[in-house]
Order: C-alpha cells, then sequence, then structure tokens
C-alpha cells in the first residue's frame, strides 16, 4: 500500500513536469543578466517550452495551463495583461492542428515549426500591442527578438527532451 | 464532438485574454493591485535566482576588466587629478552657496532620504522596459518616486507591493520626464518610445540642442526635483533630438529610490492606456 502511494507520488511529480519547466523556463527568463540590450531581444522561453511540451506531450501541459502561464508572465512582467496569455494560446492552438507534421520527423522539422510559432507570436504581440497604446511600435526589436528565438531554439529545446527522455518515458 | 468542443475552448481563451486587455483599461488600479500581489509572492524566487546570474555577470564583467586594467588605471589617475580640481572647485563654491542663501533667508527644499534595493528581474520583451527591486511599502517606497543608478534617473516607481516594486524606465514608451537643456535652459519633454534613446519633445523651432549637452529634470510638474542628471543629447536631426541615458539601462544591479518629500505629484503621469502608468 505504502508503494502505491509513493508510486503515486513519484507519478504526479512526472506528470507534473511539463508544467513545472514552463514556469521555470518565464522566471529564468527574467534574470538581470545585465548584458548590454539583451533584455530587449531575450529569447522567449516561455514560447519554447510550451510549444516543445504542446507538441510532445499535451495531455500533460494543457491549453489553459498556457493560458495561465501567460496571464502569470503578463502580471509579473509588466506588459499589457492578456497579451503573453493570447499568443500562448493562439501558439498552442496552431501546433495542436500541425502536431502530426512535427511529431515524428527530424529535428529540423521540428525547428521550421518553431520558427513559424515565433515570426507569428512575434506578429500578434505587435499587433495587439500597437491597437493597445494606439502608437505604431517600432518592429525593429520584435524582429529582432524572433531571430534570436529562432537561432537559440535548439538549446532549451535540447534541455526540455533531455528531461522529457529521463523522466517521462 | 470533442473538437468541436476544443476548438469552442481555445476560442473561449482567446476571448478571455481580448477581455483581459480590455480590463487593464476599464479597472487599472485593480490590474495594478493584481500585478503588485502576484510580483511579491514571486519576488524571493525571482530574487533568489537573480543572485547566481548576478555572479555570472560579475565574473564576465572581471574577465572583461583585467584584459582593460592597464588602460583603465592610467584614465583613473588623470580622472582623479582632474576631479581633485573639481572638488576644491565645489568645495569654494558650496561655501560661497550656503553663505548667500544666509544673505537671502533661503528656503531650501526638504531633504531626501534614500532606499537602496536590489534589481530581481528585468522583464524585459520587446514592448516594456521595467524592472522588478526587492523593496516595497513597509520599506518606505511610494509610487512616484525617483528610481536613481549611480549618477542619474533611471525612471521612477510605478507599482508598490509589499516587499517588491517596479521601476518605469525613461526608455519605456509610457516615460514622460519634464526635462530642461543644460546650456540654453529650454524646457522639453523626454519621452521613451522603446528604443535605447528617448527621445526630447516639444522644442520649439529655432532651438537647436548641442550634440553632448547635458539633460536634467526640470521638476515641473513636481514629479521629480530640479537638477537631476538624466541623460546627454546624443544626436540631432530632422528635428528630432536624441538623449542617451546617463546610466547604462542595462547593467543596474542596485537602484536608489528617492523620496524627496515633495508633496503631490503624480500630475505629470501622461496617462498612457495599456501599458503600465
Amino acid at each position: 500500500m505504502a508503494v502505491g502511494i509513493w508510486q503515486r507520488l513519484d507519478q504526479a511529480g512526472r506528470n507534473s513536469v511539463p508544467f513545472s519547466t514552463t514556469v521555470a523556463a518565464m522566471l529564468v527568463g527574467m534574470m538581470p543578466l545585465q548584458l548590454p540590450d539583451y533584455s530587449f531581444v531575450a529569447p522567449p522561453l516561455t514560447l519554447m517550452a510550451i510549444y516543445y511540451w504542446a507538441i510532445y506531450r499535451p495531455d500533460l501541459l494543457k491549453p489553459y495551463m498556457a493560458f495561465g502561464i501567460g496571464v502569470l508572465q503578463d502580471l509579473l512582467g509588466g506588459s499589457p495583461l492578456g497579451m503573453s496569455a493570447l499568443v500562448y494560446v493562439l501558439a498552442y492552438w496552431l501546433v495542436l492542428t500541425q502536431r502530426r507534421y512535427f511529431l515524428g520527423n527530424s529535428f529540423w522539422f521540428l525547428w521550421l515549426g518553431f520558427a513559424l510559432v515565433a515570426v507569428g507570436a512575434g506578429a500578434v504581440q505587435w499587433v495587439a500591442y500597437s491597437l493597445m497604446t494606439a502608437h505604431l511600435v517600432g518592429p525593429g526589436n520584435v524582429v529582432a527578438q524572433a531571430l534570436l528565438a529562432i537561432v537559440l531554439f535548439p538549446v532549451p529545446a535540447w534541455c526540455f527532451s533531455k528531461l522529457h527522455r529521463s523522466l517521462l518515458s | 464532438m470533442r473538437a468541436l468542443l476544443q476548438r469552442f475552448s481555445f476560442l473561449l481563451m482567446v476571448l478571455a485574454a481580448i477581455g483581459l486587455m480590455m480590463m487593464t483599461r476599464v479597472d487599472p488600479v485593480f490590474i495594478d493591485a493584481a500585478r503588485a500581489r502576484v510580483t511579491d509572492a514571486f519576488a524571493p524566487i525571482l530574487g533568489f535566482i537573480a543572485r547566481p546570474a548576478g555572479a555570472v555577470a560579475s565574473v564576465l564583467e572581471s574577465g572583461h576588466q583585467l584584459t582593460a586594467l592597464y588602460a583603465e588605471n592610467q584614465r583613473l589617475r588623470e580622472d582623479n587629478e582632474r576631479l581633485r580640481q573639481w572638488q576644491q572647485t565645489a568645495l569654494r563654491l558650496e561655501a560661497e552657496n550656503n553663505s548667500l542663501r544666509g544673505l537671502l533667508a533661503y528656503k531650501p527644499d526638504p531633504a531626501a532620504s534614500y532606499i537602496t534595493a536590489r534589481v530581481i528581474a528585468d522583464p524585459g520583451g520587446a514592448f516594456v522596459r521595467t524592472l522588478v527591486v526587492m523593496a516595497g511599502q513597509r520599506d518606505g517606497v511610494r509610487r512616484g518616486q525617483a528610481a536613481m543608478a549611480g549618477q542619474g534617473v533611471i525612471g521612477r516607481v510605478v507599482q508598490v507591493g509589499e516587499w517588491s516594486s517596479r521601476i518605469l524606465l525613461v526608455t519605456d514608451l509610457n516615460a514622460r520626464i519634464p526635462v530642461v537643456l543644460e546650456t540654453t535652459r529650454q524646457r522639453a519633454m523626454l519621452s521613451g518610445d522603446n528604443s535605447d534613446q528617448p527621445r526630447l519633445m516639444y522644442i520649439p523651432r529655432g532651438v537647436e540642442p548641442t550634440v553632448g549637452e547635458r539633460v536634467f529634470t526640470s521638476g515641473h510638474g513636481g514629479l521629480f526635483p530640479a537638477g537631476l542628471p538624466v541623460g546627454i543629447v546624443a544626436a540631432t536631426h530632422d528635428g528630432e533630438t536624441r538623449v542617451t541615458p546617463i546610466v547604462d539601462l542595462s547593467r543596474i544591479e542596485y537602484v536608489q529610490l528617492v523620496d524627496f518629500g515633495i508633496p503631490g505629484g503624480l500630475a505629470a503621469e501622461a496617462a498612457q492606456p495599456g501599458g503600465m502608468q
């Protein structure tokens, strides 16, 4: 009986990995790194985590969790409330409808898929922000951020897949 | 049926997100309070992970400094020499000032008090320029206080929690600071636009700011006291003048929140819908 409880606890812990790594990615993304100009183009680690888990374990990172994490990020980060939530839900939706193309194919497909999601997310954020502030913001930072995110994607993706393989398979 | 339900739930969440964006405009006070609560709740975690980040940054920094040690030493020696002379001048001027004030029965500004706080998060992103610091209401932080780092103004406090608060940097789209130019004493508004260099607005025609000229707070609107350095005029063309902040905003580790004891002061906040206000 005792084994049953421990096993269940262990399983629950393992099942919470997608959610907790996504929250951790969000918090790590807010670290003050004191690199010149870094924070303007800081790669969206949260988006990467949501993308990865929505493809591999959508049963463990549910869409409403992506929404909740987005709201949390907006509250913590000072961005207009609802903006990140909107982006994450849309990204999740996109990934879910195209999931079979990414799953099982080579890493290149995964990467390409993320490139599309990153560009789309940047565009949605840019439009939403410009509408909200009634002010056309220069797209330079958004473009730079998306490019950097695409270039750096393999690093976090590798970390997620390590965790995925060791804890969830 | 399941697919339909799923699509419906996604639509619902998209609408909810848009609804939240609207709510920011309808009830910003409530949203602000929520932000403060959440930031408070996460401040210990953010503070914890900011420490190793600071350590890594300082290691990188010291490696960089080692390579430039000799030249830096030389420069500092010269600087020191020059500053000693300035110190003498400053002391003389201070004494003169004091005696003249005595003659005029001048009423000095209330003394300022400082709160020093560690930066625990730099949320970044392409749209907002804010910092979260580890000091809040219980440390005496109030909304609207000026935030300084080193020698210059970096922004002001826009959100105060119990033990954490948020600073809106001068480069943010929503930041407006009344300033005055050093040489012409021309007033202007320093207005952030999310770029590295905020813009000087409302300069009358014919007034040409010179590059390298310093920009100080003017004290108008009562938000900041007059005479705090903010930046240096970097470039001016086509009637658009850009100012480089005097403090390197990407390398702030500690922030001084300054309470100048001036009453009122929120009048100068230019209300912008959407982001932090």
